[in-house]
């Protein structure tokens, strides 16, 4: 079949309008149908995208191999564990509504669409759907001010990257006279001229405001904090590990012969991304920010691996991008079970002797912080471990030893909340757990904890997509 | 090379997290599973004791190099595997290892907050210091290097003393420092080798220029792991607010990862840096020699006294181990063996006191000899030991390393020895204020002497400082053919090209 490499993304697609048509109609409450039929359709567009053959679509406009697919099932997996913390949260404040497992849905396509993009029209396509189903989705909570100004927030700033970048695909566009990704490499391989590279710089800080690396990460602490606690947990998975691929697609694909140009420029988000990860974060005291802060400071160990430039870092960031959205969701379900009397705590300090009172919760809090600071045997340690060896390797010494220091950094406000939970006396008092939130944080901590002994197979797989990209 | 049908380094290393498991599914109210998780941990650790000595018994002392060697794949596509192994220097290392926990579970009566909590954490940092001893791999050793922060900062932050919050953040930032240099000069020597097996490396030359590089990196890992003076200033606090069984661990196994290290790599595959930081590392130990002793002799607390004791001790492994001579390298490793059971046994003694209640401030001790002579007899005899008295472990790791420098800077071994005049001079005054002077209050009178399980702990260091003060060269000829290859490797690698060659030839 033609559209076989495409089954999953037309699965969500259909999938979604179906479930649309089938909450508009039905009377009752559908929102917890909607979720689950939703997850049930990440679920299945995942089994399929594994075992979806490689492929060229609308005359070159989307194109999928292993590297699109190893993307497409981070993007699922993000996705359906954040619906998954959604089921209890989302009814539990009031926004129950079936729109939003739906808007996710479109949400995913969008990133799918991005992720295969060929042609810079199709990614900015796939960019657009995705932002708009993400901008409705931080103001989900309409009723709550912070939702909504995180939402408004969002939309501006994504409103200007969404300008930027296609400013920039029309600058590149006059100067190369293509926006096949194809056509663009062949173009490029004899040079660029100022034109052109102004067009690529400017799409590279649109992309760069979807990773939210620094110095583009402005809205990141106050839309996590804002958005309610699963619409962030999405947005710290999902539209991160596409917005990373896409980012890592269109450096090497199209742009992959001016390495000499952009190398500098991401070297730079790199290192200042690394840098004020860890020390904006020391000051935090509300944990969805702290969750901000330290996803720009990933962001920038995920970039050195694309500064690297080489097959070794494009693997390194993709196996740091995978080790990095599982924990992440699990850190999410931890925040999520943050609830006393029926609302949801955010300070640190609320954390106070959890310890005591729930060791559970608290290990489980405990590892996937520990993770996060890329302490071994926990698995954020080998993310850490690849990107450094490929960017020592590709002789980027400045830019490791800044990595090596926000680490030291980085672990100091980790610790800290290991510390609050762990050493401090207190009676957090929080309501019992959901069992959906429950199994998010245990797949997400058993996944950190348990990586070092099974290693093997996504390294590999990592390995061959990086492969599949850099051809 | 002797195997046995099963893998027993990673029996031996993992074992523990069976017990783990036991205690973290164990049901029922927290006083019953307190008291059974005290005989779970205990048991565990005895049985992987158990075969600790049996990996003893099948061990040939004539090979130089890994024993009982086990592969797997681990990290694909990069050359990084799960490898194991033991040789004469990692043997008794692991042993200790082995040794002490159980003792520090007998010590730990005074938890009893989140007692399975303490238990795992102990376990595990079983499982991680053992498989860092055995590892030979250098990525599997860094993975089970930094691992021991994990269990180890909750043992002090959770069970420790007042302080205990400064003390731990201070020695897990202070580590973690070090050890990221120490991974940045893994993935040189890992690109410069193409394998991060250790064998490997150990062959592989390093350009010169690069290796003063990697020495510093390593410098700053290990020598905070063995409180190298200046970097040692996290010490006194973690020992001091560390729960008693989290000091002896610290004290006796921990601080032995960071001479470990140097031994088995900055040593053997830095060998031109390792030279030319001779002199650094001589004036680096000679100064905690002294320096630290008279710091040690200005203590007030006991606890804190044997922690500074402590310092000055690691100071006389990094000499020994500079030497580059046999003498000097068997008694560094020695030493460590013989400070470990020491210093565990020194500690156990204050835990001896504060469990009847009493402080540790010197000035509010002294004469307990008269009513607790069992005590007294024991702690004399680790005080003895740790100042290097004949006829205990002390005297002879000590002599070896002072033979050792005397062969390679009469100065140094000079100093070295000074150490041992002062170390006399601070455990002295020790023994002094806690046992003989007079009651400096009437409660000392009536407290009783020592208990069953005290003995349990205290009993078998005793026999252990005496069997290595006594007979060491049961100890010692399992280090001859490894020390003995360190050292040949070494000289070799000092002389020219051709010289060189001919070695290899030969």
């Amino acid at each position: 079949m033609i559209f076989s490499p495409l089954l999953p993304a037309l699965l969500l697609g259909i999938g979604g309008m179906v479930l649309l048509l089938a909450g508009v109609l039905t009377k009752r409450d559908s929102f917890t149908f909607c979720s689950l039929a939703a997850v049930a359709l990440l679920i299945v567009a995942a089994v399929a995208s594994a075992v979806a053959p490689d492929g060229v679509l609308f005359g070159g406009l989307l194109k999928t191999t292993l590297f699109t697919r190893f993307a497409d099932i981070l993007v699922y997996l993000g996705a359906a564990m954040a619906l998954v913390l959604s089921l209890d949260y989302n009814r539990r404040e009031n926004i129950a509504r079936f729109e939003y497992p739906i808007l996710v849905l479109f949400a995913v396509l969008g990133m799918i669409v991005m992720i295969s993009a060929n042609d810079l029209m199709t990614l900015y396509i796939g960019f657009e759907l995705q932002s708009l189903a993400l901008y409705i989705t931080a103001a989900i909570a309409r009723d709550s001010l912070r939702s909504t100004e995180a939402g408004l927030k969002y939309f501006v700033l994504g409103a200007l990257a969404s300008g930027l970048l296609i400013y920039g695909i029309s600058l590149v566009y006059g100067f190369a006279g293509t926006t096949n990704f194809v056509a663009l490499a062949n173009i490029l391989s004899s040079g660029a001229g100022y034109g052109t590279v102004i067009g690529i710089v400017f799409v590279l800080v649109g992309l760069a405001f979807k990773i939210s690396a620094a110095p583009f990460h402005m809205w990141t602490p106050d839309v996590y904090e804002g958005a309610p606690t699963p619409v962030t947990a999405l947005f710290g998975t999902a539209p991160k590990a596409a917005a990373m691929a896409l980012f890592l697609s269109v450096m090497l694909g199209p742009f992959g012969h001016l390495t000499a140009q952009w190398q500098s420029i991401i070297e730079i988000l790199s290192g200042i991304s690394m840098a004020l990860g860890a020390l904006a974060a020391i000051g935090q005291t509300n944990i969805k920010r702290l969750m901000a802060y330290s996803s720009i400071g990933h962001m920038g160990y995920a970039l050195l691996g694309l500064a690297a430039g080489t097959e070794a870092g494009l693997q390194a960031t993709l196996v740091y991008l995978a080790l990095y959205v599982v924990m992440s969701f699990a850190a999410f379900a931890c925040i999520i079970a943050m609830r006393r009397q029926g609302h949801a705590v955010e300070k640190i300090s609320d954390l106070a002797g959890l310890a005591t009172q729930r060791p559970g919760m608290a290990l489980a809090f405990a590892v996937i912080m520990w993770a996060m600071a890329g302490i071994p045997p926990l698995s954020g340690f080998f993310g850490k471990l690849y990107v450094f060896a490929a960017a020592l390797n590709a002789g980027l010494i400045p830019l490791v030893v800044i990595g090596v220091v926000s680490s030291i950094i980085g672990a100091f406000y980790y610790l800290r909340v290991i510390k609050v939970m762990y050493f401090d006396s207190g009676t957090p008092d929080f309501d019992a757990t959901p069992g959906s939130v429950r199994f998010v944080m245990w797949v997400g901590t058993a996944a950190t904890a348990l990586f070092v002994f099974l290693p093997g197979p996504l390294i590999s797989v990592a390995y061959a997509a990086a492969r599949a990209l850099m051809g | 090379m002797p195997q046995i049908g099963f893998p027993i380094l990673s029996v031996i290393t993992f074992l523990p997290l069976l017990g783990v498991f036991l205690l973290v599914t164990m049901q029922g109210d927290d006083a019953a599973v307190a008291s059974r998780a005290r005989i779970v941990a205990l048991v565990t650790s005895l049985v992987v004791l158990a075969f600790g000595l049996y990996l003893w018994s099948a061990f040939n002392p004539a090979l130089p190099g890994y024993q009982f060697t086990e592969t797997a794949p681990w990290l694909a596509g990069l050359d990084i595997g799960y490898r194991m192994g033991v040789d004469g220097i990692s043997l008794f290392l692991i042993l200790l290892t082995l040794f002490l926990t159980p003792i520090a579970i007998l010590a730990s009566g005074s938890i009893t907050r989140r007692v399975r909590g303490f238990f795992s954490a102990l376990l595990l940092l079983e499982t991680m210091t053992v498989g860092m001893f055995a590892a030979t791999d250098f990525v599997l050793f860094y993975v089970f290097f930094e691992a021991v922060l994990l269990p180890m900062y909750l043992i002090i932050g959770v069970w420790g003393g007042e302080k205990r919050i400064y003390a731990a953040i201070k020695f897990f930032v202070f580590t973690l420092a070090g050890s990221l240099f120490m991974l940045l000069a893994l993935v040189w020597m890992w690109r410069n080798a193409g394998s991060t097996d250790m064998v490997t490396l150990t062959h592989t030359p390093i350009p010169a220029n690069v290796q003063i590089w990697l020495f510093l990196a390593f410098l700053a890992s290990f020598g905070v792991k063995a409180a190298v003076w200046p970097l040692h200033t996290w010490l006194p606090d973690a020992y001091g607010e560390a729960p008693l069984p989290g000091t002896i661990m610290l004290a006796a196994v921990l601080s032995k990862m960071g001479a470990y290290g140097f031994l088995r790599f900055a040593v053997p595959m830095l060998p031109n840096a390792a030279a030319a930081a001779e002199p650094l590392m001589f004036t680096l130990g000679v100064v905690a020699v002294i320096y630290i002793s008279f710091v040690a002799l200005a203590q007030t607390d006991m606890k804190r006294l044997i922690a500074y004791s402590s310092v000055a001790h690691m100071g006389i492994i990094i000499i020994g181990i500079f030497t580059f001579t046999v003498e000097g390298i068997e008694g560094a490793l020695f030493q460590m063996l013989s400070h470990g059971i020491v210093i565990a046994g020194l500690f156990v003694c204050t835990g001896v006191l504060l469990s009847r209640g009493e402080g540790l401030v010197l000035s509010r001790l002294g004469g307990l000899a008269a009513r607790m002579p069992a005590f007294a007899a024991l702690l004399m005899l680790f005080s003895l030991a740790n100042l290097g008295m004949p006829g205990t472990s002390g005297f002879i790791g000590e002599i070896l390393v002072i033979v050792g420098a005397m062969k390679v800077n009469f100065w140094v071994s000079l100093l070295a020895a000074t150490g041992m005049v002062l170390g006399a001079a601070y455990m002295l005054v020790l023994v002094r204020a806690v046992l003989f002077d007079k009651f400096t209050r009437p409660e000392l009178a009536d407290l009783p002497d020592l208990k069953v399980r005290e003995y349990a702990m205290l009993l078998p260091l005793a026999a252990l400082v005496l069997w290595l003060g006594i007979y060491p060269s049961n100890f010692t000829h399992v280090f001859d053919a490894p020390v003995a290859a360190l050292v040949q490797a070494h000289t070799a690698s000092l002389m020219s090209h051709s010289a060189l060659a001919m070695v290899t030839a030969k």
